[in-house]
């Protein structure tokens, strides 16, 4: 099992460093909070994967609250893109 | 038994963070992009949780992970949507191989193209 955990953890370390990619090149406020977004979900499969990997489920509340968050900063920025155009 | 579920189930999950990643590299315009941005949202996030539940074996973890996806997947559609309609609000320009921008031909009708482009279906 901790042989799949450490190949799903290198496997979420190259998705998020592909998102980062994307935030730096060149594209819109839109484009950005897209990859962010995803970044976001690599960031809480990491850590569901990293529960996995010790045994207990201590930190899984992180989860609950971090994709909520992501929502929330997500529709704050669609708000922003509203105001004051792409 | 379980572990080898909970690895396939894992992996599944984690495949198509990856998937989704690449995509945003390849995929011509924001709208295209923001199709393969949400899938690990709602799917990836699914099969990954899954898998952790199947992998802890404890029900107190299924619950918590439970209101994860369900939370992810009332709120993934409605923040593309929010961004989607902002973004095309804001005037971000869509790929050149765009065959029919719906809205343009629905307020016009539905007979005219994107600019460019003839009008397929």
């Amino acid at each position: 099992m901790t042989v799949v955990t450490t190949v799903a953890l290198g496997i979420l370390a190259i998705a998020g460093g592909l998102c980062l990619v994307r935030l730096v090149r060149k594209g819109s406020v839109a484009d950005r909070i897209v990859a962010l977004d995803t970044l976001l979900v690599i960031v809480v499969s990491g850590i569901a994967v990293f529960s996995v990997r010790r045994g207990d489920g201590v930190y899984l509340d992180v989860l609950v609250v971090t994709a909520l968050l992501g929502f929330v900063g997500t529709a704050t920025v669609a708000r922003f893109i509203d105001r004051r155009g792409a | 038994m379980t572990d080898f579920i909970a690895a396939s189930l894992l992996l599944a999950g984690v495949a198509l963070a990856l998937v989704a990643s690449i995509g945003l590299h390849r995929l011509p315009d924001l709208f295209s992009r923001m199709h393969a941005a949400t899938k690990p949202a709602t799917l990836g996030l699914v099969l990954t949780l899954t898998g952790v539940v199947i992998g802890l074996g404890d029900l107190s973890a299924g619950v918590k992970l439970g209101v994860v996806i369900i939370a992810q997947f009332i709120t993934a559609p409605i923040g593309a949507h929010l961004i989607g309609r902002s973004a095309y609000a804001a005037g971000t320009e869509l790929s050149p191989d765009t065959l029919v921008d719906k809205a343009v031909s629905d307020a016009l009708g539905g007979t005219t193209a994107a600019p460019g482009s003839e009008s397929g279906n």
